[in-house]
């Protein structure tokens, strides 16, 4: 089952209310995935350096130790917010020098995302309960794209959490199911994409990051991944400035996308968008089976 | 005429009252306001009701009808009409994949456009509808008609039984055992009937229909190889 959300502002006024209208599209979604949930916010950008979302499990854990370590020996500026068992750090040094440094120095601390824009925020528990430990509500941004799972390939635990992020500023958020992901695993780690867990969406979001590194567009790398990845899927894709959503051939996997001056949303089910302001009048269609949708800013 | 507001009326409520109707019909005519991509809205139906629902339905809206006539106002979420037995329902928007599936009687007529697997396995419903059809539309269709009347997507009238299928626009590709047919005087009637109670303004002349070659009806020696 599990739900799937999406939603990206067209117009920048909207950008202080993201969260407020994205988290009754995320609830709703709860009868297709009430065991954990979570989702992607781009925004808040951090041009020349690198922000990464963090997680432990005791909201007590010592996050300005763990910074004041980083400024020392990366001779770089540091500095954090925490938001409940996640902490955002914005480092000034790139990507992998600070992946490397937490990986090393913190080995007890889940690197959820890491980027220019990206914040992942995931927890096991009801989609309710989880906007209001992240206060969703409050949040800004230019767009988020959400999961809701029910789990029925493996345990309600938090590495089996969605949404999955396997390169800088990308995630993706899948409904269905892939049967071509170990293969393909072993394909990408051979390419030096690095897995955290045994879960097939995952293997989706490390294709595309393999393409995007091979210097596929977005929209290139879809039309490869339609061309290589086996099995059900409804994505929907968040970069540091672009959304898509495709379909596999079949589309057996429901989806929804409305789109107006203002904003593009896709939902798994018409349900999730019903909140949104003007979504009466909005272009309301199903995105058909193998093709691909993609929004990006210029 | 009696309206049902499911902001306030829970669907179960709104269903039940709806098949009391079956056992001692007290009111024909129906409203149901506020649907917002609700699943399963006038499932059941076994009385000649008309019912009118304002809004988006969700999932199987109007499933297993028998006599009603049930219109909706907005968009039709997965399986609307999804194994109808008479009666009729007409969507006013769009309609998402298995409109009409396995429906094996009376008229669904889908104004927008209709997703994929359209009439999938159907039994002898008709089908009618005003814009295009996804793919695998009519899959293992055995009775009835499906009328197209903008384009159909890939596999249309896969594995096909003896559903009659009319398209005006394109068609992307047609499914295994499936045939253009010719056009004959008695078709031409016959759409021209069905378009009339559709309340589609097409003309019946400038559609093709399409059929089952009948090929996959018998097993053949020379597939033996094939088992």
């Amino acid at each position: 089952m599990c739900g799937i959300v999406g939603l990206y502002l067209k117009n920048p006024a909207l950008e202080s209310q993201l969260g407020a209208l994205f988290e009754p599209m995320l609830i709703a979604m709860t009868d297709r995935g009430p065991d954990s949930a979570g989702f992607a916010i781009y925004g808040d950008e951090v041009a020349d350096g690198t922000k990464l979302t963090l997680r432990h499990e005791d909201v007590n854990y010592d996050w300005e130790a763990l910074a004041e370590a980083a400024r020392a020996e990366l001779n770089a500026e540091v500095s954090w917010f925490q938001n409940a068992t996640v902490a955002v750090f914005k480092m000034h040094c790139d990507a992998a020098t600070a992946t490397a440094f937490i990986e090393a120095k913190a080995p007890e601390v889940l690197i959820l995302s890491a980027g220019h824009s990206i914040e992942i925020l995931k927890e096991v528990g009801l989609p309710e309960q989880i906007a209001g430990t992240f206060n969703l509500k409050g949040m800004k941004g230019t767009h988020i794209i959400g999961h809701t799972r029910m789990a029925t390939e493996s345990a309600v635990t938090m590495a089996g959490s969605h949404p999955f992020s396997t390169g800088e500023d990308l995630c993706l958020v899948h409904n269905g199911s892939l049967s071509n992901h170990n293969r393909l695993r072993l394909e990408l780690k051979r390419e030096g994409i690095h897995f955290e867990t045994e879960n097939d969406s995952e293997v989706g979001a490390g294709y595309l990051m393999y393409r995007l590194q091979q210097g596929d567009t977005l929209t290139q790398a879809l039309e490869n991944a339609l061309k290589n990845l086996d099995g059900f899927f409804t994505f929907t894709i968040g970069t540091r400035d672009g959304f898509a959503v495709v379909r596999d051939p079949i589309a057996c996997k429901p989806a929804v996308l409305a789109e107006t001056e203002d904003y593009v949303a896709m939902a798994s089910e018409y349900q999730a968008l019903t909140t949104l302001p003007g979504i009466e009048n909005a272009k309301v269609w199903e995105p058909e089976a193998a093709k691909i949708y993609v929004w990006e800013r210029s | 005429m009696k309206t049902l507001d499911l902001a306030t009326t829970s669907l179960r409520e709104i269903n039940q009252a709806l098949h009391d109707q079956a056992k001692e019909c007290t009111e024909r005519e129906w409203k149901i306001t506020g649907a917002k991509g609700d699943h399963n809205i006038a499932c059941g139906l076994d009385a000649a009701l008309s019912v009118d629902i304002e809004g988006h339905a969700g999932y199987y809206c109007a499933g297993m009808n028998k006599k009603a006539h049930v219109v909706i106002h907005g968009n039709a979420g997965q399986g609307v009409a999804e194994n109808m037995m008479s009666g009729t329902v007409r969507v006013k928007g769009q309609a998402s994949q298995s409109a009409g599936a396995t429906a094996h009687g009376g008229l669904l007529v889908i104004e927008g456009d209709a997703g994929a697997r359209c009439g999938i396995s159907m039994k002898g419903v008709e089908i009618v509808v005003g814009g295009s059809v996804g793919h695998m539309s009519c899959f293992m269709g055995q009775a009835g008609a499906l009328v197209v009347c903008g384009d159909a997507g890939d596999a249309l009238g896969d594995s096909l039984y003896e559903t009659k299928i009319f398209v005006k626009g394109s068609v992307s590709s047609l499914g295994a055992d499936c045939i253009e047919k010719e056009m004959r005087q008695e078709h031409l009637d016959y759409l021209a009937d069905l378009l009339n109670r559709a309340g589609i303004d097409e003309d019946p002349a400038s559609f093709k229909r399409y059929g089952s070659a009948r090929q996959l009806y018998n097993f053949k020696v020379d597939n033996v190889s094939a088992y």
